[in-house]
């Protein structure tokens, strides 16, 4: 039981191993729930194909694209953090992972100046907002809407889980003993790029298949 | 409870608020459980009887149709998700998986404790709606009648619901690893208790499906409350969309909420006819080919909501399908009797009793899942018959027959014996009583969720009322003679049952980390064909009463 946080395990490896495998089974659940609304997505397009078309090219290619490439960058420096840890080095570690969640700031910052332009031209039918939207098929171009904002919110929504998670890790940073410090960057990093395949599939579904 | 006996149990390490509200032990975590979803069993079963005192004549005299219809969806929101979805597992389970795997705890002690939270977090919820003035939706929160038209506490209800799901993800994922990491030295997968492969089935559905009724929830709240129309025909939406999401959710939750009663039974038959079970494999292995067609089936709710007919054939074929496992179970378990030495303590009646009422709920569902018997029969008191064998005559059944099982080891002490047999034949009376009338009635005809009908239904509709009242005789009476052994009850042995199993190797009540030395294992389960058993099978106990 020595240096584990269970008092189940025998060893900290073994913890490990198993934090990683739940964190797996974790992303296999949250994969269902992103599953179920991407099939919604994906059914409502097969239905309404040309609304939907039109729709997706009043979106802003350029912040979406900006958008993708911080996200891989975060992933990038996720992983960054994982390899360090695994050699041991603590103040890199914290580096990467800070670089990580301001990465995830960027994000939600840029997603927040897309929702502002698109409530602004009248493109947000929620909360009784006024819908303007002039091309063809309005209803339909309005399920889009809804479901574009009900999409990205709850990408967002788990981003900023994440940046929370990795706040609080940073936070318990000196007192957890250095086999906890790698089992939950292990942990929280699997969370992070699977959050980021997310986007990596809600990127072109919803602003590039159409054009 | 806290003497001298009970000193080195679990139940001795500290007996005020603080040391059962804040501790991880599974063993405690599990209590918390069991009170509360008592708690809920009886609120949902009160709506119960009150609908059927109402149902006792054809006019609508007891109560009006506004707060009959909050009544039956009350009853079947609480009924569903804060009893019989956590129920098995998250009592018993909890108990009883790292015991019978030979583990210190769960794999994730805190987590285990947080799934508790969160489940009075949203149970939280779900009771301010019943306060509130309720929901009148149906269980289902079928839209375009919950998004648009229906006038209760709808959101509420709904979050409460999806809270709740986070409590089930948690418990599921803590139950998936333990089976994964924590199994003892020399417990290989075939040689784990039919109750743990159970327990294992049921939690990939928990994993796997529960998001998905998240994600349907979540969508009807943003109808509601932020004006996003998904299920809005008016904003482009889709309404029966709802339906298919709903489904593929609820109905593999039918097989979260069997799955581990079958384990249950499993344990307890054996144990009673002295009898390895028949077809271990085979029953292990049905449990997750249930697990796996339970998410291919959903489309025969929707038989007559206008989906394809060419759809409707898959799902009546693939509904078909899911009767084979399951008819496994039922011929290997009738094969465990055969030849073996039968007695029938409280437990086994359950069990027995079981074994009958789910065989004849599932034959029922085999009509249901004809198409042309379904479009007849749909929506009628046959389905409200149908699952109540399975959910109550099943799950209840099974839930009441490990509660018997295991209260030795829960806590220490023996019930009485004969109060426990009287209770489980009038709880088998009373519900044949109220339910057997109702596949009468819906196949004459009677819809359900009415709060009148005409006389020519009442002669079923009275005897089911009339059996309504003896079955909460029978589940009000465990609550008496359970309640009272926990303070004078006589001291249960280590093994009551002289059964097989881990949990029966520690003593009873078990150690805070439940086993003095931890154990190997070096049997098969069900071992009760071997002679001279309990002396070959590891037991820390003995080794250490023979120091």
């Amino acid at each position: 039981m020595s240096g584990t946080e269970s008092v189940a395990f025998d060893t900290p490896q073994r913890e490990r191993r198993a934090d990683t495998f739940a964190m797996w089974v974790f992303i296999g659940s949250e994969a269902m729930l992103f599953g179920a609304i991407f099939l919604v997505f994906l059914v409502a397009h097969i239905d309404f194909g040309p609304a939907f078309a039109a729709a997706s090219k009043r979106l802003s290619l350029p912040l979406g694209t900006l958008n993708t490439a911080v996200l891989i960058t975060s992933s990038f420096t996720m992983a960054l953090a994982h390899m360090l840890a695994l050699h041991r080095r603590w103040r890199p570690t914290i580096w990467a992972l800070v670089a990580t969640a301001a990465l995830g700031v960027c994000f939600l910052i840029v997603k927040g100046i897309e929702y502002g332009k698109e409530i602004s031209e009248g493109l947000a039918p929620l909360l009784g907002l006024p819908f303007r939207y002039a091309g063809p098929d309005p209803v339909h171009a309005e399920f889009f809407f809804g479901l574009y904002f009900t999409m990205t919110s709850l990408h967002a929504l788990h981003l900023i889980g994440g940046i929370v998670v990795i706040a609080g890790m940073i936070a318990l940073w000196r007192p957890s003993g250095p086999a906890n410090r790698l089992r939950r960057v292990v942990a929280v990093g699997l969370y992070w790029h699977f959050v980021d395949i997310i986007w990596v599939f809600m990127f072109p579904v919803l602003y590039l298949i159409n054009r | 409870m806290t003497n001298a006996a009970m000193q080195g149990t679990y139940l001795g390490q500290g007996s005020g608020l603080r040391a059962w509200l804040l501790s991880t032990d599974h063993k405690r975590v599990a209590w918390l459980y069991l009170i509360s979803l008592t708690a809920f069993f009886f609120l949902g079963g009160a709506m119960a009887v009150l609908m059927r005192i109402e149902l006792a004549t054809p006019a609508g005299d007891l109560v009006s149709d506004d707060v009959y219809n909050r009544l039956f969806s009350l009853h079947g929101i609480i009924m569903v998700w804060f009893f019989l979805v956590p129920s098995i597992p998250a009592t018993m389970g909890n108990f009883l998986l790292p015991l019978m795997i030979g583990a210190r705890d769960l794999a994730f002690p805190r987590l285990n404790l947080a799934s508790w939270y969160v489940f009075i977090f949203g149970s939280l919820f779900a009771l301010f709606a019943v306060v509130a003035g309720g929901v009148d939706t149906g269980w289902t929160f079928y839209t375009p009648l919950s998004t648009l038209y229906a006038n209760g506490f709808v959101s509420t209800a709904a979050f409460g619901v999806f809270v709740v799901g986070f409590s089930t993800i948690m418990t599921g994922i803590n139950f998936i690893v333990t089976v994964h990491t924590l199994r003892a030295p020399g417990l290989t997968w075939f040689r784990l208790p039919i109750f743990v492969w159970t327990l294992y089935a049921t939690s990939l559905v928990m994993v796997l499906a529960t998001p998905v009724l998240a994600a349907s929830l979540i969508l009807i709240v943003l109808e509601r409350v932020f004006g996003i129309g998904i299920f809005n025909p008016d904003l482009g939406g889709d309404p029966l969309l709802f339906q298919h999401l709903f489904w593929f959710y609820s109905h593999p939750a039918v097989y979260i909420m069997i799955l581990p009663g079958m384990g249950v039974v499993s344990e307890v038959l054996p144990c009673f006819s002295r009898r390895p079970l028949f077809g271990y494999k085979a029953v292990a292995m049905s449990s997750m080919a249930i697990a796996v067609f339970g998410f291919l089936v959903w489309g025969h709710h929707m038989f007559v909501s206008g989906q394809s007919a060419y759809a409707g054939v898959v799902f009546s074929f693939l509904s078909f399908c899911v009767a084979i496992p399951s008819a496994i179970k039922v011929f290997n378990w009738s094969l465990t009797l055969r030849k073996g030495e039968i007695s029938f303590e409280t437990p086994m009646l359950y069990a027995l009793f079981f074994l009958g009422l789910f065989t004849f709920g599932g034959l029922a569902g085999l009509f249901l899942a004809a198409l042309a018997v379904d479009v007849h029969v749909h929506d009628t008191y046959f389905v409200i018959a149908h699952f109540h064998y399975i959910m109550v005559g099943g799950m209840v059944t099974a839930y009441m027959a490990g509660l018997h099982f295991w209260w030795s080891k829960l806590t220490g002490r023996m019930y009485s014996e004969t109060a426990g047999r009287i209770a489980a034949t009038v709880t088998f009376v009373g519900f044949n009583l109220t339910f057997f009338p109702q596949y009468m009635l819906g196949f004459n005809g009677m819809p359900r969720r009415y709060h009148t009908y005409p006389p020519e239904f009442q002669f079923w509709n009275v005897l089911s009322s009339a059996g309504a009242v003896v079955l909460a005789i029978g589940y009000l009476m465990p609550l008496f003679y359970l309640g009272w052994s926990l303070f004078r009850g006589a001291r249960a042995p280590d093994n009551p049952w002289n059964a097989t199993g881990l949990e029966w190797q520690t003593s009873s009540p078990p150690p805070p980390h439940n086993f003095e030395t931890m154990p190997v294992v070096t049997r098969p389960a069900y071992a009760y064909d071997m002679k001279g058993l309990e002396h070959e099978r590891f037991s820390p106990h003995r080794e250490e009463a023979a120091r």
